[in-house]
């Protein structure tokens, strides 16, 4: 029996296609141990592109939250102090570092501003953080900051793509999706990578769809928006005229009917739709109860701060996001815009930490007391960093001033599954302007977490225009020094 | 921010693994191609090493850089060429650098094009080997690829000896330099390559199958393969094949009866002729061309701006599909229409196809960057659609698999590079006579309005002040903003920059409604409003609104001061190269036209010795008929693409296309006139063994619908279809909170379309790259952000779930309701009948009709019982039928619209 479902499943078309290369003899073997058949219907064979799948050794991370702080935080106030600064807060930066600097906004003779923030030590490292973001801070034990992260796009939507797909250029898939593509999913009722996105300003995220797309691997390893308002998945609730008994009525009637073409057409095609329908039915009903906040005690709901008008709409992702991952979603990306502090830094900066600090911490503490911070692996940061440099929108007033996009050197953390908490990898020059040591690279980063999650990123390839992709494109070098 | 010099990736761990550098390090430009797993087995290194040895050559590279003083010393006898230094060339050298592949366009085995050097300048500086590019490559002195990028290390004395030899006047004796013969690339014999030749029909065992050549060439090789071709689909299945493929809908129930009811012989046939004479042909076949020409209504990247006129290209694409232009003209057009003696307007609008990219608009970017991308993106897509070869991979080098080279690829370039992006009017007919006619009397209150608000003066006082803080900045920071603000798109910067005599019309107006938009930005709100400057905003806009006006179209034209193109050394564009004139693949039949214009481009596209575009073509007019082309990777006939599963065929179509004029409809009649296209799509046990993907073409394929025609069936089905053809883009209610994660605020112009315009079909629907329309995205279409040769027919619970629940689908489903009720009297079973001829296009069989009973029945015990239900199912009075019974044929007609066979061509 199984081997003839096999063979079924072998010469399904989109399926071979789907595994053209790379990880198709895993997801066939995994395939060959899954239950063929649906009790409903011996006759029609199941087929599930997302099956679970192995990586290539064994990994440390199962599942992976990416905190992506759309804009570029400021990485001189909150994770890299350079208290050399205040001497020459005000000045031009020295001539030997004012040379080749080009600037989105700001004149190469812009003044050096300081940090106004303080930094202390934190945990048994000591490493240090701004006094923005104590909450984070009190996780330092777990948390390895990258003070060295360069990039190459200074523009957002580029910086984002490269951060998410490894490359400048429109159009590659998302690290969710391949990640998604190497692993399948735990969870057969919910999408295996899931978006979710709060803001501090009037916009989403500067990539927009393109930060989830699937790019040319098939969509069904495409993001899935869960949205703020209306259905958190695009029509995911009933047609307000169709009581849920009416729906299954349908649904069953639908599922006999496609049944009887399959008899007549023999395409696994309509094996495929008929699995579809039905993982459409158990998300109607998984999505619900993975949204009804209601059931979790009193003390979490306060640590994640989703009762607080401030930190509502952070707070409620960070705990959704745990909740799917305990359900066995792959790949949560929760996006918060922006940090593109230009101008008001004082004004904005405060605000996103005081939005986003406590309901991060409540997150790696959350799931390091549930034993699932071990097996997730939580990325922070953002496409680029902020100048040291001042930029003035025909502005002079300190308050209303802000920093620049600097893709030189910046600052992100990760935490969880196969890192090493309490580190601080790389280093920058006093003025943070460029990178002294161990400069991480994004696609070192992206090696890196598919490392963690037992993927050597030049093999996790996939075949397009004639050519074998990889997320990683023509670099990448895991970052020893990040793991545990 | 950004440093002129690339930043070198580097660490500070021990470089113990340098002298095992064996692969070749790839430089990074703009993310265009990889370096992949297969590469380096290619070469013999484990891929999991790769990584290691990727670092080691960086480390290698950084090591040398901080001692430069450090080459080894030259040799101190003299050097004898020939003896000593030309078996170092050759054995170490000639793979990329001799007669057959010219990496970075350097080769080394003929003296005068050594000493010339490569795309990025000289290698040998006679008499000084310190300063010798050669020698620092192979010493890993700075930033230079550590040469030779395979195998070990060139020794301290091969190095001394390079040294002397270059120190002692580099000598190339001309005896020594390679034999001039021609050495051809052994990758010019690739398939795709040879000329297209009419081979001869082949005989078949069976030749009563054989309707047109086409079935002669499938039939021979199934011959060879012991299989027998499928019987004939039935009629009802055909009528409905051939009005999805043709015109994308599916037929009427008179159309299908009408078509059983012609025995006459040729019946097939008349029905192909009278769908491809339909003006909904142009809307089906036109959806493939904009898919390949990256066809959107928005800029793409984060802001994402609204392009209100590039649907005239669209509509463009939609007529000359329904004219049947042939395929030479239509390229011609595309390419080069403004360069055609006294183009018309429709061939000015043609090459729109250029600005169907995307830009990026985000405050702050690099213009000469965009520019250079934008010409990247034009090469590729032209190379793509046209050629069907990947040539965007030798943006930064030498393609890797096709005889391309990185010179070739900026050859394709400079016929790009010497564009201009530009506006025009783009009247559609009847347009004009109002337009004029209203023109004075509009230009009367405009220069009215303008003088009100003294904007003459003000406007002047800007641009001055503007161009001096453009010239010398930093005097003061809200001039500055302003400036940096307006050099940031459009080229503003360049209208200003134009003294005013010398401003069009058209630049003075755009240069005004820009000054009366940004004023603002530099002497602030407050000046702004006191000014009254928003108000006089408002009646601007209210006067466009109230005059007739012409639609725009986005175009290009020839820019007679164009810069000279470089080869972008790395692909990138700061680091010029060798010059190099617009020509075409050096691997191809050269063009022989002077001077080489674009036109002459195309041209050359589409001449004889050409045997690239008319294969791509019909390929990929097959691939549309039958779900795969005979070349799979349709987007790529190179090297690393499929070879033609029937190679004959493929050259019989595309010599046949081209011989006689280049007609797409005549092609695709051809095929769809074959026992080919016409054999059941049900699969054979036999052949789900033997040829599971159809290669060999025993059997038609079922085929998911594309995302445009899914909606289009549905609209009808249910009767709600508004047929219009042409026009601008329409935008159907969004879900609520679709727009959430868009950056720009899209509810703010995503305006609903009212009225009958809403149920037009899917190729109308607004494109907005950052929020593609959801239905759209979720069955497949493309991202409109590279070219697209084929589109992916995948299958999730996504799709059900829009099936499901989406309110247009669910409306459809009640408007099938009433349809039903009101077209087929009872009893019961007729209006099954026509529910499934509506929908369907056929009969329901016995054992579905009963199932369909069973849950009728079912359904209408529930709803008696649930009054509720049934009202709100269907909230519509329709005279003498009873309520409830009305709601139980929603729910049939919901079970209908998501039926697998309902979204598939079978």
């Amino acid at each position: 029996m199984i081997s003839n479902d096999y063979e079924q499943l072998r010469t399904r078309r989109s399926f071979l296609r789907d595994c053209a290369c790379g990880m198709g003899s895993i997801a066939f073997a995994d395939l060959l141990h899954r239950d063929g058949l649906t009790a409903q219907a011996a006759s029609v064979p199941e087929i599930n592109a997302l099956a679970p799948r192995r990586p290539h050794f064994a990994p440390k991370a199962k599942s992976v939250i990416f905190l992506l702080m759309d804009g570029g935080p400021s990485q001189l106030d909150l994770l890299d102090p350079k208290p050399e600064l205040e001497r020459w807060d005000g000045k031009p930066l020295p001539p030997s570092m004012a040379k080749n600097l080009k600037m989105a906004f700001a004149k190469p003779t812009a003044a050096v501003m300081a940090s106004e923030y303080k930094f202390r030590p934190y945990g048994r490292s000591g490493m240090e953080f701004s006094e923005l973001i104590p909450q984070v801070a009190s996780c330092a034990d777990d948390i390895a900051v990258i003070r060295s992260m360069h990039t190459e796009a200074f523009n957002h939507h580029p910086g984002q793509l490269l951060l998410m797909s490894g490359t400048s250029m429109a159009g590659r898939p998302s690290i969710g999706s391949w990640v998604l593509y190497g692993l399948g999913s735990e969870s057969q009722e919910l999408p295996g990578f899931v978006v979710l996105s709060s803001r501090s300003k009037d916009s989403g995220t500067f990539g927009g769809p393109s930060n989830w797309t699937s790019g040319f691997l098939p969509s069904v390893y495409a993001g899935v928006p869960f949205r703020g308002s209306g259905d958190p998945v695009l029509y995911l609730s009933n047609p307000p005229q169709v009581p849920q008994e009416l729906q299954r009525d349908d649904l069953q009637a639908l599922r006999a009917m496609n049944e009887s073409r399959y008899a007549e057409a023999g395409d696994m095609e309509i094996a495929a739709r008929i699995a579809s329908y039905e993982l459409a039915f158990r998300m109607q009903t998984a999505g619900p109860e993975l949204l009804d906040l209601s059931n979790e005690p009193a003390p979490i709901r306060e640590m994640y701060g989703i009762d607080n008008e401030l930190t509502r709409a952070f707070g409620t992702n960070c705990l959704l996001a745990r909740r799917l991952v305990e359900r066995g979603v792959r790949f949560v990306m929760l996006t918060h815009a922006n940090w593109d502090d230009h101008d008001f830094l004082r004004k904005n900066l405060p605000k996103n930490c005081d939005m986003t600090d406590g309901p991060t911490a409540a997150l790696l503490k959350d799931l390091k007391q549930r034993g699932l911070l071990d097996s997730t692996l939580v990325v922070w940061g953002g496409e680029f960093g902020r100048t040291p440099v001042i930029e003035t929108r025909g502005q002079t007033d300190p308050e209303k001033v802000g920093r620049d996009h600097h893709p030189l050197a910046y600052s992100m953390w990760l935490a969880g599954g196969g890192i090493q908490g309490g580190r601080v990898v790389g280093k920058t020059d006093e003025f943070c302007m460029s990178i002294v040591e161990d400069p991480v690279h994004v696609n070192d980063l992206q090696a890196t977490i598919l490392h963690c999650l037992g993927f050597d990123h030049t093999r996790l390839t996939y075949r397009h225009m004639g050519r074998d992709f990889r997320l990683t494109d023509v670099g990448g070098v895991v970052v020893d020094k990040l793991l545990a | 921010m950004y440093v002129a010099e690339p930043m070198k990736r580097s660490t500070n761990r021990q470089s113990e693994f340098r002298s095992s550098a064996l692969i070749r390090l790839q430089p990074r430009a703009s993310g265009t191609c990889v370096t992949s797993a297969t590469d380096h087995s290619a070469v013999g290194v484990h891929p999991s090493r790769a990584a290691i040895f990727l670092l080691s050559c960086l480390l290698a590279v950084t090591a040398y850089a901080q001692n430069t003083a450090s080459l080894p010393p030259p040799v101190e006898q003299p050097v004898d060429f020939t003896a000593e230094v030309r078996p170092l060339f050759e054995q170490r050298c000639y793979g990329c650098h001799g007669a057959a592949q010219q990496m970075g366009g350097l080769r080394l085995d003929r003296g005068d094009d050594a000493l010339r050097g490569g795309n990025s300048g000289a290698v040998i500086v006679p008499g000084d080997s310190a300063r010798s590019k050669l020698v620092r490559a192979i010493a890993g002195v700075e930033g230079t690829p550590f040469m030779p990028m395979v195998g070990e290390r060139l020794t301290p004395k091969q190095i001394g000896v390079l040294r002397a030899w270059i120190d002692q006047g580099a000598e190339w004796p001309d005896s020594a330099s390679a034999k001039s013969r021609s050495v051809k690339d052994p990758r010019a014999s690739h398939w795709s390559f040879q000329p297209i030749r009419l081979p001869s029909r082949p005989k078949v065992g069976n030749e009563a199958w054989v309707k047109n050549a086409i079935d002669a060439f499938v039939l021979a090789r199934l011959d060879s393969e012991g299989l027998e071709p499928s019987p004939p689909a039935d009629r009802t299945t055909l009528v409905r094949r051939l009005s999805l493929d043709i015109i994308g809908l599916p037929p009427s129930p008179q159309e299908v009866s009408a078509f059983l009811a012609d025995q006459e012989p040729g019946s097939y046939e008349r029905l192909v002729k009278r769908l491809s004479a339909s003006p909904h042909f142009g809307e089906k076949w036109a959806r493939h061309w904009l898919d390949l020409a990256r066809y959107a209504d928005s800029d793409g990247y984060s802001s994402d701006r609204v392009r209100p006129y590039m649907w005239r290209y669209r509509e463009w694409v939609v007529n000359a599909l329904n004219q049947d232009m042939p395929f030479d003209r239509f390229t011609a057009e595309q390419l080069a229409g403004d360069l055609l003696p006294n183009a018309t307007v429709e061939q000015r609008v043609a090459p729109g196809f250029y600005r169907c990219g995307l830009t990026n608009r985000e405050a702050g970017v690099d213009l000469d960057q965009i520019w250079f991308d934008q010409v990247v993106d034009r090469t590729r897509t032209v190379g793509e659609v046209w050629l069907g070869l990947s040539v965007g991979c030798a943006q930064c080098h030498d393609h890797k698999y096709d005889p391309i080279s990185q010179k070739d690829f900026y050859q394709l370039f400079a016929f790009f590079n010497r564009l201009k992006d530009v506006e025009i009017d783009a009247p559609l007919p009847g347009q004009m006579g109002p337009y004029l006619l209203a023109r004075p009397e509009y230009e009367r209150k405009r220069q009215d309005l303008l003088r009100e608000y003294c904007i003459p003066q003000l406007q002047a006082e800007w641009e001055q002040k503007l161009l001096e803080a453009g010239d010398n900045p930093g005097q003061d920071a809200g001039w500055d903003f302003a400036w940096t603000q307006l050099a940031m798109w459009d080229f503003k910067y360049k209208v200003v920059r134009t003294p005013i005599e010398k401003r069009s019309k058209r630049q003075r107006d755009f240069l005004t409604d820009v000054f009366v938009r940004q004023y603002a930005l530099a002497v602030g709100k407050e000046e702004f409003e006191a000014l009254e400057l928003d108000g006089l905003q408002e009646k601007l806009k209210k006067l466009d609104e109230e005059f007739p006006k012409l639609t725009q179209a986005m175009v290009v034209e020839e820019d007679p001061n164009s810069p000279r193109t470089y080869v972008a050394v790395r692909g990138n564009y700061k680091q010029k190269g060798a010059p190099v004139e617009p020509d075409t693949l050096s691997i191809l039949p050269p063009m022989l036209s002077e001077p080489h214009t674009r036109l002459e481009l195309a041209r050359w596209l589409v001449s004889d010795e050409n045997p690239l575009t008319a294969r791509v073509t019909a390929n990929r007019v097959w691939q549309e008929l039958f779900g795969r082309g005979l070349v799979l990777t349709s987007e790529d006939f190179g090297a690393q693409g499929e070879k033609p599963s029937h190679p004959a065929l493929l050259d019989e179509l595309a010599f046949r296309f081209r011989q006689e004029g280049w007609s797409l409809k005549r092609l695709i009649r051809r095929i769809v006139t074959s026992a080919t296209y016409r054999q059941s799509s049900a699969q054979r046990p036999e052949l789900e063994e033997r040829d599971p993907n159809n290669v060999l073409l025993a059997r038609q394929s079922r085929l998911r619908l594309p995302a445009e025609l899914i909606r289009d069936a549905t609209l009808v089905a249910s009767g709600l279809l508004n047929p219009d053809v042409g026009g601008p883009p329409i935008k159907p209610p969004l879900p609520p909170g679709a727009a959430d994660l868009a950056f720009t605020n899209a509810s703010k112009f995503w305006e609903e379309t009212q009225g009958p315009d809403r149920y037009r079909r899917g190729i109308y629907i607004h494109f907005q790259r950052l929020l593609p329309y959801p239905q759209l995205s979720n069955f497949d279409i493309p991202n409109a952000a590279e070219s697209c040769s084929r589109r992916e027919r995948s299958n999730t619970p996504l799709q059900s779930l829009n099936l499901l629940n989406d309110p247009v689908f669910f409306e459809a489903a009640q408007a099938l309701a009433a349809r039903i009720l009101l077209e087929a009297p009872s009893p019961w079973e007729d209006r099954l009948r026509h529910a499934f001829q509506v929908s369907l296009s056929r009969d329901p069989a016995a054992d579905e009709a009963r199932q369909m009973r069973d849950y009728f029945q079912e359904r209408v015990r529930k709803l008696d019982a649930n009054p509720q239900w049934a009202s709100s199912l269907f909230p519509n009075r329709l005279e003498g039928v009873d309520p409830v019974r009305a709601a139980a044929w929603v729910g049939v007609s919901r079970i209908l619209l998501n039926l697998d066979e309902f979204i598939t061509r079978d």
